[in-house]
């Protein structure tokens, strides 16, 4: 890395690093000097101490909520990626069916969450589908924008040459949605924590590992707000990390492809 | 024949129009004057209001729903695929005809050549100048073999030099193959340097106001443009186009597009 390199990535670290540092000090000062009792705000070095203890829980139980909010995410892409492209196919499939997935938007999910454990049981499939809800419609509709967006002289273009339907779904319209495409992977990988977290309120009650929102209430009913931190703090670091992932993804995606997004 | 849109009033009225094979014919006009329009219509994309456009095939006049006429289209701005190399855009309508790539490939080679990009097949487009853009899009327009190659303003957003090399580029691409062209512009001097036969276009509703075979050799050098002659045939176009109103308020005209 050369000096110029080095300066301008540590301009880029140093201000949040520095923001966080002060935060964390202004915090633990704070606690420590007003006495508040731990219960209500612990410590950040409490935070870190129940962290550390219970390092074995949480570790299964992020890999829990992990499988959930992947395999909800995996199968909103999939089934996102398909409705988008069918209704792009139709305006009349797009005008039947568009307002039911803008259902699937709107829909609360923790009062579906109910019904999921009834038809899928408890545990990691009901998980999974209430990632897929919460996750799915940002597909839908970024695929959709992007599979619209193609300039109407290209389309021309196709149309001259007698272009089949396929080959303007694979030669034009999908390379052409790719940057819109991974505009909707991006967002939804975030929410697909998000549902799988919700959905865990409701359905992660099976027999085998609990999920960071088991541990959540777990810790919330005893009280122990050291560890309900330290649960929260690392379901964020789990939304944060599947959204790099996906982030990373897409440029690579994207600068093979050379479409500009 | 003439063309109105669903909205407003009419486009194109009154055209009655013989273009002989193998001949160069630009179209010259205001902007909004119907031009870009005319050339769509006689490629099918569209279908005229009233009236009907036939292209014959070959020497038997056969007129049918589906273009007859092996034609193609070379837009304003290259259209190009940004993901596709230049050699797979310009192998992309032999692709889209049911070519396999590799074939396609190798075909795209010789019109590539032919506008001098050889050097250049695995670039991607946005790695290339306006003008050699342009060049790529008139490669994939040659590359079917065209009967019939339809222009809309090409080299409208090219600098002038650049511009005036792919005039002669064109002019010399066309006494090689012989294929009929339509070059729509709205610079007279283009149309004159171009063209065997000019069209003149008034103002919206688009009429043709003058029909001129023009008096310039067939050998066209950048040099012609500094020739008498050609300064007399550019003057004729320019009268016929201010006759008709064309140069006042075109920009009222523009608007309407």
């Amino acid at each position: 890395m050369s000096r110029a390199a080095r300066r301008e990535a540590a301009a880029l670290a140093l201000p949040p690093l520095l923001t966080f540092c002060a935060v964390i000090a202004l915090w633990e000062g704070t606690v420590r000097a007003l006495n508040v009792p731990a219960f209500l705000v612990p410590t950040p070095s409490a935070v870190l101490a129940a962290a550390w203890q219970e390092r074995v829980a949480l570790g299964g139980s992020l890999v829990t909520t992990a499988q959930g909010a992947c395999s909800g995410f995996l199968l909103s892409v999939t089934l996102g990626t398909a409705i988008g492209v069918l209704f792009s196919l139709s305006r009349w499939l797009e005008r039947g069916l568009y307002p039911y997935a803008l259902f699937l938007q709107t829909v609360p999910i923790v009062a579906v969450a109910p019904l999921l454990v009834l038809w899928f049981g408890p545990g990691l499939r009901a998980v999974s589908v209430s990632a897929f809800i919460v996750s799915v419609f940002p597909i839908i509709a970024n695929t959709l924008a992007g599979l619209r967006s193609v300039d109407p002289r290209l389309a021309d273009l196709f149309r001259l040459y007698g272009a089949k339907l396929g080959d303007t779904l694979l030669k034009l319209r999908l390379p052409a949605a790719i940057p819109s495409m991974l505009t909707g992977y991006k967002v939804a990988s975030g929410l697909a924590v998000i549902g799988a977290i919700v959905g865990e309120f409701v359905a992660g009650f099976s027999e085998g590992n609990a999920g960071l929102g088991i541990t959540v209430l777990a810790a919330y009913r005893q009280l122990r707000t050291d560890l309900l931190f330290a649960a929260v703090l690392l379901s964020s670091l789990l939304g944060l990390s599947l959204f790099a992932l996906v982030n990373a993804a897409a440029s690579l995606l994207l600068r093979r492809l050379r479409a500009r997004g | 024949m003439s063309h109105a849109f669903n909205s407003g009033g009419p486009v194109l009225q009154d055209i009655d129009l013989d273009l002989a094979r193998g001949s160069f014919v630009a179209l010259v006009g205001p902007s909004g004057c119907g031009k870009s329009t005319l050339l769509r219509l006689i490629s099918g994309l569209e279908a005229p209001s009233s009236g009907s456009i036939v292209r014959l095939a070959g020497t038997a006049a056969v007129a049918t729903a589906a273009p007859p006429v092996k034609l193609a289209f070379v837009f304003q701005d290259a259209q190009l695929l940004p993901w596709r190399t230049v050699l797979d855009n310009v192998a992309l309508p032999l692709e889209l005809q049911g070519m396999s790539r590799h074939q396609a490939r190798e075909r795209a080679r010789g019109p590539l050549a032919e506008v001098e990009l050889s050097d250049v097949p695995e670039r991607f487009p946005d790695q290339l100048s306006g003008g050699m853009r342009m060049r790529v899009s008139i490669a994939r327009a040659l590359v079917t073999e065209p009967e019939l190659l339809l222009l809309d303003e090409p080299f409208a957003a090219l600098d002038e030099l650049t511009r005036q090399r792919l005039d002669e580029r064109l002019r010399t691409l066309w006494l090689a193959r012989r294929m009929t062209v339509i070059f729509v512009t709205h610079a007279l001097a283009e149309a004159a340097f171009l063209a065997e036969r000019a069209l003149v276009m008034s103002r919206r509703p688009g009429r043709i106001v003058l029909d001129r075979r023009l008096a310039l050799p067939e050998e066209r050098t950048l040099a012609l443009r500094t020739e008498p002659g050609f300064a007399a045939e550019t003057a004729i176009l320019y009268r016929a186009l201010a006759a008709h109103g064309a140069l006042e308020d075109s920009h009222a005209a523009a608007e309407g597009r």
